[in-house]
């Protein structure tokens, strides 16, 4: 007996090893296992000649993997780097890819940065041509990662062709405002549009989708990462160089901040693909630390404005804080679904999180209705209505997250579904983002 | 990945695509029946199909988990008087509403097989025979 426990834990300890298949599974397939092979002893076989039949109707490890894989493909992607030797080399080429392509963007954007004469002059095409000098970098970068025929990068550069003519073939007027929020809107535009090579040309695939978004999230992190250390760095630079001259140490930052910026782009989303375990860590651990603050600022903020009202001292470009809320918000509703198992059931950091988006939607509601009371007066600005839409589509967005989570907690529906919900809602966020830097400029006369 | 078998009389190779267009339907049918867990299930497989339908044992599982997810059933792990730990799979009322749809799917396709090949001793028998 002693001896087909050793065999038993041999056999776990082998399919372990696929990526694919964790603890709980485990356990399944071997009480599988355990019940094969009492019902092949009570028919006669010895322990040894059970042990064997029962492994070899289990099935092959590769294809077992392979199954367990297609269902579970969100812990592939938890644990990319484990997957062994073939994948480190692989890594390692993909280090050498992403430095190029950071190059390449730093050097296009000091070329754009030389030619604006920046920052003695500050032209506003400059500004709102950033985004072009940095993001067809990283769409080409995922491109070539993914092998995506030429199709494939017809379809890539399409939008962003499309977007630079747009962009810079509209009249703006001097000081424009259009022209402020078009600098602001493309960079989430053409984030969007990097999204067709990272999903290597699947975009209707409703998990490569998810997979975008977790993407996005753990970039933020990284990159967030990589500019607290840029800062310091460069804080320090510019204390060392300053014996030399206050001149000499402007010129540095001058040269290293507008590179480093742009190839930090590159590099984390380098960092996002091959170094995947480390930041899997990170995001579960930042949802339970911000989602019970965040819930308990929303609550206290949504029963003091009902308190108060809002009447005494409103201000105009409030909406575009409330905006910025309700991202945050559905930053860390996205977070924390990205971060858990989807089979799950309801835990505690649901209700958690039910509540801040709940207290959210509510000061949100507030805001608006006062908004639109004093429509009249305030009248309509492009700077209103992008922030008003934009406020409308998180609100929309929200609501249907909040809607299906108290059935997700009620038992009635499983977190499947309001993956889907995000999944089917992102196409909204990117017509939205493109009426904005393509429709609102015009309608306003370009002022 | 599934594998027809190939024993018993009418030695029927049932070809892997049919076998695994059909698992998910068989699967909730007998999670119909009552809360089951893996093994079990697949010995009520065999036992249905007089052995003629086997499965490779492991691919259930993720097939399982598949249920799972989209909510056709639930599962919990418990461990019965006698014997071991298992995780019990039982069917929801997602999971009916789907195999009732399955069910009406596979009744038009078999009953249009049936009137193609009419009669008291069809085709596929005669070839069973052979």
């Amino acid at each position: 007996m002693d001896d087909l426990e050793t065999q038993i834990v041999e056999w776990r300890s082998y399919v372990a090893k696929s990526p694919a298949v964790d603890g709980r599974d485990l356990d399944e397939l071997d009480a599988h296992l355990r019940d094969q092979i009492a019902e092949l002893n009570a028919a006669g076989l010895t322990d040894d000649e059970a042990f064997l039949v029962a492994v070899k109707r289990m099935g092959d490890l590769d294809s077992l993997s392979r199954e367990f894989a297609r269902e579970h493909h969100d812990r592939l992607w938890k644990q990319l780097v484990l997957s062994g030797e073939n994948e480190r080399a692989s890594s390692m080429s993909g280090w050498l890819e992403a430095i190029v392509f950071a190059l390449a963007a730093a050097i296009t954007l000091q070329c754009a940065r030389l030619a604006a004469d920046f920052p003695e002059e500050e032209p506003t095409w400059l500004l709102r041509n950033i985004s072009f000098f940095v993001l067809p970098f990283v769409a080409a970068y995922f491109a070539r990662r993914r092998r995506l025929d030429l199709r494939g990068c017809l379809l890539t550069a399409a939008p962003f062709g499309l977007l630079a003519l747009v962009v810079n073939l509209y009249p703006y007027g001097p000081d424009s405002t259009t022209e402020m929020i078009v600098a602001l809107q493309l960079p989430v535009l053409l984030w969007f549009a990097v999204s067709y090579p990272y999903m290597g040309g699947t975009i209707s695939s409703h998990e490569r989708r998810m997979d975008f978004v977790r993407f996005t999230g753990e970039w933020v992190i990284y990159y967030a990462l990589i500019a607290l250390g840029g800062g310091v760095l460069l804080m320090l630079t510019a204390m060392i160089f300053k014996p030399i001259g206050t001149d000499m140490s402007e010129r540095v930052i001058e040269w290293v901040l507008p590179a480093g910026a742009a190839g930090a782009v590159i590099v984390a989303a380098w960092l996002v693909e091959s170094k995947q375990r480390v930041v899997e860590n990170m995001a579960p651990v930042l949802t339970t630390i911000f989602t019970p603050l965040f819930a308990l600022m929303l609550t206290v903020a949504a029963v003091a404005y009902a308190v108060s009202g809002l009447s005494g001292d409103f201000n105009r470009e409030l909406l575009g804080v409330f905006d910025a809320l309700l991202v945050v918000v559905l930053g860390l509703v996205l977070y924390a679904m990205s971060a858990r198992e989807t089979t799950g059931s309801p835990g505690p950091m649901d209700r958690v999180q039910l509540l801040a988006v709940a207290s959210a939607l509510v000061l949100d509601l507030m805001v608006l209705g006062t908004m639109l009371a004093r429509i009249g007066d305030l009248g309509f600005t492009a700077n209103r209505v992008a922030a008003l839409g934009l406020n409308l589509v998180l609100l929309v967005n929200l609501a249907g997250a909040a809607w299906l989570s108290t059935r997700f907690l009620r038992g009635r529906i499983t977190l499947h579904r309001l993956e889907r919900w995000q999944t089917s809602y992102l196409p909204v966020f990117v017509v939205w983002a493109a009426i904005v830097v393509i429709v609102i400029p015009p309608l306003f006369s370009f002022d | 990945m599934y594998k027809g078998s190939s024993y018993g009389k009418a030695n029927v190779n049932i070809h892997k695509d049919l076998v695994a267009a059909s698992a998910t339907t068989l699967v909730l049918a007998i999670l119909a029946e009552g809360e089951n867990y893996g093994y079990s299930i697949l010995k009520r497989v065999k036992e249905l199909s007089e052995g003629e339908l086997e499965w490779t044992d492991g691919m259930l599982y993720p097939l399982l988990h598949r249920l799972l997810r989209l909510g056709y059933v639930t599962t919990e792990w418990r461990t019965p008087p006698e014997g071991r730990r298992r995780r019990y799979y039982s069917i929801t009322e997602d999971g009916r509403a789907a195999l009732a749809d399955q069910q009406r799917q596979w009744v038009t396709v078999t009953r249009a097989l049936g009137n193609v090949w009419q009669g008291p001793d069809p085709l596929p028998m005669t070839l069973g025979e052979a």
